[in-house]
């Protein structure tokens, strides 16, 4: 088959529906659940997996690598400099689990659900500032990006003089609009300051995650170096995603208003309303990357070694086999929980307990203090970010 | 029901600590899982279950007797 008679792998979504994976994959997911893509305009051709059981069959199995330098089809992440051992997400075992284990523990469940008070006392005071604001506001500029951004300073052990700083910094890198060079002088200005950060720690440890990173780089496990790009890395990896899911359950919510008193309701309704919220939405739309290292069969199909995958857990996540009437939103769907959101694995999004903790405590906030909450302006003229390595919405202006 | 998990292959997620506390843990250290009880009683069994399918490294083995 040649590259041009290859499905494209696309991003973009119809405008009367961009809370769905382009429909295309739906047709694909039935009726060539494991096929061939065309990537960059041919120049790749990976295998695409968009059923669930697939898709936990490719993540369990070791027989595929997450290393780019090993095939893994997609382009490194901003920022990324390829190789760091820091950026544990694109190594194998047993260098990942080296890395990883050295921050597991500040995301126990226990320390998590420790952090809710302060989370609590962050939306309320973004939401305050917010209400003081002439309406429309816009609320990813003002809640669902600094939320996170605050959060991540909380876990790291940022004291509350620098969130600013780190905030300005966080900001600058999220803005597409800035040229390489002033992005790439921010990555800089944040890896000197999260090294300054774990240098004060050093005389002054605390209970949090600089503190312990300090430790073990003072142990020989991980150098100054590796321990700068993992707390880059974490920044990186849940601002802008839990930013996304903010703004994009915020409206997936108003879509559905008869549902709305869910997320208002008992802590264990919000919490499932929250992972149907995840499996609904599933950010990340470039799907999940592997390559196979050695000739392995999956759902009756061989991907030979050297080949790449893509899950495409979007698509697994509104498989009809797992999940009755899947492109309905159901607040109340018994096994939400199964969802493939934060992807399966050795490489499961480590962060998961953290996002799980802001969105149950931001999204009840929202609509609790934002009475008769509304978009201030059409649905088709929402700003979604149809081609960022997230899903998610550049603004949403809202008035209440 | 026989609980038995795969402590070297586990990730930490937490997932189990979650959805059974009564029946998985996590270790202070590092957050692998710590079984607290490997013969759980029959009104916790959907739990335990629900926490082998989610389980994101295939951790936890259930010998259904």
């Amino acid at each position: 088959m040649s590259p041009s008679d290859l499905q494209d792998f696309v991003l973009k979504r119809p405008v009367n529906a961009p809370l769905d994976p382009p429909p295309v994959y739906a047709t694909l997911r039935e009726g060539s659940p494991i096929t061939r893509v065309s990537l960059w305009e041919g120049r790749a051709q990976p295998w695409l997996v968009t059923r669930w059981e697939d898709a936990r069959a490719v993540l369990e199995s070791p027989s595929f690598t997450v290393n780019p330098d090993r095939g893994a089809p997609w382009s490194l992440s901003e920022g990324v400099v390829q190789g760091s051992r820091g950026f544990f997400s694109m190594h194998d075992d047993p260098v990942h689990s080296l890395l990883r284990r050295t921050l597991t523990r500040d995301f126990l469940v226990k320390r998590i659900e420790a952090m809710r008070p302060g989370i609590a006392r962050e939306v309320d005071e973004l939401l305050t500032a917010m209400t003081k604001l002439p309406r429309p506001v816009d609320l990813v500029k003002h809640l669902a990006l600094p939320l996170p951004s605050l959060v991540i300073c909380d876990l790291l052990g940022v004291p509350y003089e620098n969130h600013e700083f780190f905030q300005q910094l966080a900001e600058v890198m999220m803005d597409v609009t800035r040229d390489g060079e002033s992005l790439a002088e921010a990555r800089r200005t944040l890896a000197g300051f999260i090294s300054e950060q774990m240098e004060a720690k050093r005389d002054a440890p605390a209970d949090d995650l600089l503190s312990r990173v300090a430790a073990k780089v003072d142990e020989g496990i991980i150098t100054a170096s590796e321990a700068a790009d993992m707390c880059s890395f974490l920044l990186f990896a849940g601002h802008e995603t839990t930013a996304n899911q903010i703004a994009l359950s915020t409206v997936a919510l108003l879509q559905h208003p008869d549902q709305i008193p869910r997320v208002l309701g008992e802590p264990a309704d919000v919490a499932n309303a929250v992972e149907e919220l995840l499996r609904y939405l599933t950010i990340a739309h470039i799907g999940v990357q592997r390559a196979a290292v050695e000739d392995v069969t999956i759902g009756g199909v061989t991907i030979r070694a050297g080949e790449g995958v893509i899950i495409a857990i979007h698509v697994a996540n509104r498989d009809p086999r797992v999940f009755t009437d899947p492109d309905r939103l159901d607040l109340e769907r018994a096994n939400a929980r199964r969802h493939l959101a934060f992807s399966h694995g050795i490489h499961q999004c480590l962060g998961q307990p953290l996002a799980r903790a802001e969105l149950q405590i931001v999204l009840p906030e929202i609509f609790r203090r934002l009475p008769n909450l509304k978009i201030a302006v059409p649905m088709e003229e929402i700003a979604f970010k149809q081609d960022t390595k997230a899903y998610g919405i550049r603004e949403l202006p809202v008035t209440w | 029901m026989r609980v038995e998990v795969d402590v070297p292959k586990c990730v930490g997620s937490g997932q189990c600590a979650l959805l059974a506390p009564d029946v998985f843990d996590q270790r202070e250290e590092d957050g692998m899982v710590v079984l607290l009880d490997e013969s759980p009683p029959v009104e916790l069994h959907d739990a335990v279950r629900e926490a082998a399918v989610v389980c994101p490294a295939a951790v936890i083995r259930l010998v259904e007797q």
